[in-house]
């Protein structure tokens, strides 16, 4: 797209002085959208200002950073004051967030959206923040400057003050605010030196920690409108059916009851309260027309990879070299299938919308990862135009992809029924049946070495149903053609950091009919197992150190090799493990961050059952805003990678996804979670992101370390004990 | 009407008898830091005490706690500063900080039984609270180091 440069002279940043004194900063940058870049479809270019972010600075000195992008656990709330705080030289005790309302305003640069998602909060916004917190700090100035009368150059700032060390003046800037908000705004700022970060690169506290320790923290679900109703949906059983015929004189019976009302999704019970609205849909009698998917189940679905796999035309996704010519210069050539489920993203809080429908105006409450796209979404149903339409974020219980916001749409028609406010609470059932998993991926995969055991193909086949085929339409307006690869497939495979002449992946589109959508680290999820774990069986074919032979050909990728060695060194890779104890290795980059972890685990030989003892992780995301953040998300991403490598699996049968709750959708547990280590890489590339990177290692790094331990190759997760049992 | 003291306030709510704690709480009391995760008691989220004693208010109707006294999230300290949620801040545990309150409400009364506990005590009690966002090493050390300083009392 044409770079916007006559726009963003005009217009990066504007200040407004508010009624009470504070001093507004908004600031304006372009942005390319994912669907600009992924499928080359041009975006209307911005007309008018549209300030990406906010930073209020109060008469009393308190700085707040509002903040567009949804908390759900990954540290923004606080990061991204940490930018502003450390360009506008405040005390990070007088630093606040605020949340942003949904629009233009928060649009993440990164991703062309104000979406919370892609690892993209710090990658996309870290630049704007500085930029404009530093043209913040310099208008401060001059307007000190003018008032004493004394040049520029002569002023420093300190502490949310600018003082002038000749005359000993100092004014804080809560007293320069009527008077800052007259300069004009600098158009190239200058940028503190990396060296005199005073956040940026620390351990700084988070702000949000007080609220989530005493209960006071609001989450979508803890919202109270007054006179709201609760309603909980009867939904199909069988993914796509519909409701036939439905019997409700018991529902209606149960005290507290308000309303039964009809919607495309399923029945609703609208009640008093969540357990009225339960016992009411419980008394429901629904016949439903289960419609098509009525005789699909998981066994089937899997057949039907295994011959596409074989016969259908792939899209190609990434060719180097010849694959024929490769295979002729094979000593020694390998097949291997490697097998991901569908996995459900199961957030700690279950899936839950507030809204309350007016006649000319509606108001939304909800945990969303994609407020603009929901105050759309809303518009559109009630026919009103997007102003009218306030979304209201909350924390989220949990994101992973999860909450972009479609179960907004419910409460809004329950509310608009119904004529007050109403909240639409999920089960975990609900939760579980409900939900946009991550694809399953059959992976059907070949390669060769020659006779020093260097590769000399590698051939990478993907079958899988398309993310942006289901989420597209809503998220981004468009779906992509039949054709067309959909990267979030063969992401982490195309790209494969090894040295190979010859390397063809493709892709085969499949449509199971069920829903798909972003799951943490998206198509790195599956792509890094079946990548790393084939690559460890060449290396074992070659005879080498799994280390070695990665790092033989890494030449080209040094920052790959770098986490590679940093964690190796730490787990004292090429030191024996303890008695019993065998370690796996692998490394993935996604996100912009490259992620390597070592895995030490045993292995029950009567059982086959694993236990993880320790996890060694090193990561270089480029430059760190906050480093004890970046460990959090890696432990996080670790232990969410070791629940599915153990337990993940959404299996469908008769049309139904047969998992429920806890109890047959497992969860890693506390006595499951070994000794986890991080280490980063000192480094100051661009920013990576952390939310999602520490995920798709992990799972190989175990698979690796069993087979050390048993010699047994686990291609198909998740992991299955009675498959690693040793046969007496 | 059925009388419950709740944080040492007494309320009087119409809920039936058998109404599960956590909605009683949560929706006709009003508090909201006990939280819904999977209402069949696997993952904790939902955890309170009764009488001193950990529960989940999910699985528990309010009859079974009616003439007892109720402690919540809420009624764990006046200002968060109970021995856990320092050790808490400390550490800055919570990520997307939901299933906080059952892990925090758990721990407090495996620090009331056991001013030391080992890491095996802390993963026998813990392992019943689910935490989606993997904050568990945090939790082990904030729970260590608020027995360090005096949370079991
Ligand atoms: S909500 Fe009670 S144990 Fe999960
Ligand atoms: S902090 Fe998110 S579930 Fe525990």
């Amino acid at each position: 797209m044409t770079p916007k440069t006559e726009l963003d002279r005009r217009s990066f940043l504007k200040a407004t002085l508010l009624t009470g004194g504070a001093l507004l900063i908004g600031t304006n940058l372009p942005f390319t959208s994912r669907a600009e870049e992924r499928f080359g479809i041009e975006a209307e270019p911005a007309a008018e200002f549209h300030p990406n972010a906010f930073i209020k600075i109060a008469p009393d000195g308190k700085v707040t950073v509002v903040v567009g992008q949804a908390e759900m656990g990954q540290g923004v709330l606080t990061s991204l004051p940490m930018i502003v705080a450390d360009e506008l030289e405040v005390d990070w005790k007088d630093v606040t967030f605020e949340h942003g309302p949904p629009g233009a305003a928060f649009i993440n640069p990164a991703l062309g959206g104000q979406i919370t998602g892609g690892s993209a909060s710090i990658r996309g916004l870290f630049d704007p923040l500085r930029k404009a917190a530093a043209a913040t700090r310099e208008m401060l100035v001059t307007a000190a400057a003018q008032q004493w009368s004394v040049p520029v150059e002569q002023l420093r700032v300190r502490n949310g003050e600018v003082f002038h060390p000749t005359s000993r003046r100092t004014a804080k800037y809560g007293t320069l605010l009527a008077a800052a908000s007259k300069v004009t705004p600098p158009t190239a700022p200058k940028l503190k030196d990396a060296k005199d970060f005073k956040f940026i690169g620390k351990n700084v506290k988070r702000l949000d920690t007080p609220e989530k320790v005493n209960g006071s923290g609001i989450f979508g679900m803890d919202i109270k409108v007054p006179g709201m109703l609760t309603a909980t949906i009867m939904r199909s059983p069988v993914i796509g059916g519909k409701v036939k015929t439905f019997d409700d004189s018991a529902a209606k019976a149960v005290k507290g009851v308000r309303h039964v009302v009809q919607l495309e999704s399923g029945i609703a019970i609208v009640a008093d309260n969540y357990w009225s609205a339960k016992k009411g849909r419980d008394a429901l009698n629904v016949v439903w027309d289960e419609g098509k998917m009525a005789s699909v189940s998981s066994d089937k679905l899997y057949q039907a990879d295994v011959a596409a796999a074989a016969t259908a035309k792939g899209i190609e996704a990434k060719k180097i070299g010849d694959i024929a010519a490769g295979k002729a210069k094979a000593a020694k050539t390998i097949e291997s299938v490697y097998w991901a489920p569908f996995l459900a993203h199961a957030t700690m809080e279950p899936m839950n919308a507030t809204a309350d429908v007016k006649a000319d105006r509606c108001e939304v409450w909800s945990g969303i990862q994609a407020q603009m796209v929901v105050q759309q979404m809303v518009a559109k149903e009630l026919s009103m135009p997007p102003e009218k339409v306030t979304v209201n974020n909350t924390l989220l219980g949990g994101g992973f992809g999860r909450r972009l916001g479609e179960y907004v749409i419910d409460a809004v028609k329950l509310s608009k029924s119904v004529g007050k406010p109403v909240k639409v609470v999920w089960t975990r059932e609900d939760d579980m049946h409900g939900d946009f998993y991550r694809p399953s991926a059959y992976n059907k995969m070949s390669a060769g070495i020659d006779a020093a055991g260097k590769p000399v193909f590698w051939q990478h086949r993907i079958v899988s149903p398309s993310i942006m085929a289901t989420l597209g339409p809503g998220l981004f307006g468009f779906a992509p053609p039949p054709d067309r690869l959909d990267d979030t497939s063969t992401e982490g495979a195309s790209n494969l950091p090894y040295d190979m002449q010859n390397l063809y992946v493709d892709w085969v589109r499949t449509d199971p009919g069920v829903p798909v959508g972003f799951w943490r680290s998206v198509g790195s999820s599956h792509t890094a197992f079946s990548t790393e774990c084939f690559l460890d069986e060449l290396a074992f074919e070659a005879k080498k150190d799994p280390l070695a032979f990665r790092l033989s050909l890494l030449e080209k990728h040094p920052r790959h090799a770098g986490v590679l060695k940093l964690a190796a060194e730490k787990a004292g890779w090429y030191k024996p493990a303890p008695k019993g104890i065998f370690r796996g290795i692998a490394v993935h980059e996604s996100f912009a961050s490259y992620v390597a972890q070592v895995a030490e685990v045993s292995v029950d030989k009567k059982t086959g059952k694993v236990k993880v003892h320790r996890i060694v992780c090193a990561i270089d995301c480029g430059q760190v805003v906050n480093p004890d953040t970046v460990a959090a998300q890696m432990e996080s991403c670790i232990i969410f990678g070791l629940t599915a490598a153990f337990y993940g699996e959404i299996t469908v049968k008769n049309g139904r996804i047969e998992q429920r709750n806890f109890y047959d959708y497992k969860m890693l547990r506390m006595n499951e979670t070994p000794k986890i280590e991080t280490y980063i890489v000192p480094s100051t590339e661009k920013h990576g992101g952390v939310g999602e990177p520490g995920t798709p290692p992990t799972a190989p790094a175990v698979v690796n370390a069993i087979f050390a331990a048993t010699g047994k190759r686990v291609r198909s997760l998740p992991i299955k004990p009675a498959d690693l049992r040793e046969v007496a | 009407m059925t009388k419950l003291s709740v944080n040492r306030k007494q309320y009087e709510v119409d809920d039936d008898l058998d109404t599960p704690l956590l909605w009683v709480i949560r929706d006709s009391i009003g508090l909201t830091g006990t939280k819904y995760g999977c209402g069949v008691a696997q993952c904790g989220s939902c955890t309170i005490h009764v009488d001193g004693h950990a529960k989940r208010s999910c699985v528990t109707p309010m009859k079974a706690a009616v003439g007892k006294e109720i402690t919540t999230i809420e009624g764990v300290s006046p200002d968060s500063t109970h021995a856990l949620q320092k050790a808490w801040i400390a550490a800055d545990v919570p990520q997307c900080g939901y299933c906080q309150s059952g892990q925090i409400m758990s721990a407090a009364i495996l620090l009331k039984e056991n001013k030391r506990p080992t890491d095996a005590d802390i993963d026998s009690a813990m392992s019943g609270i689910i935490c989606r966002c993997g904050t568990y090493p945090r939790i082990r050390e904030a729970i260590k180091q608020a027995a360090i300083n005096g949370g079991g009392k």
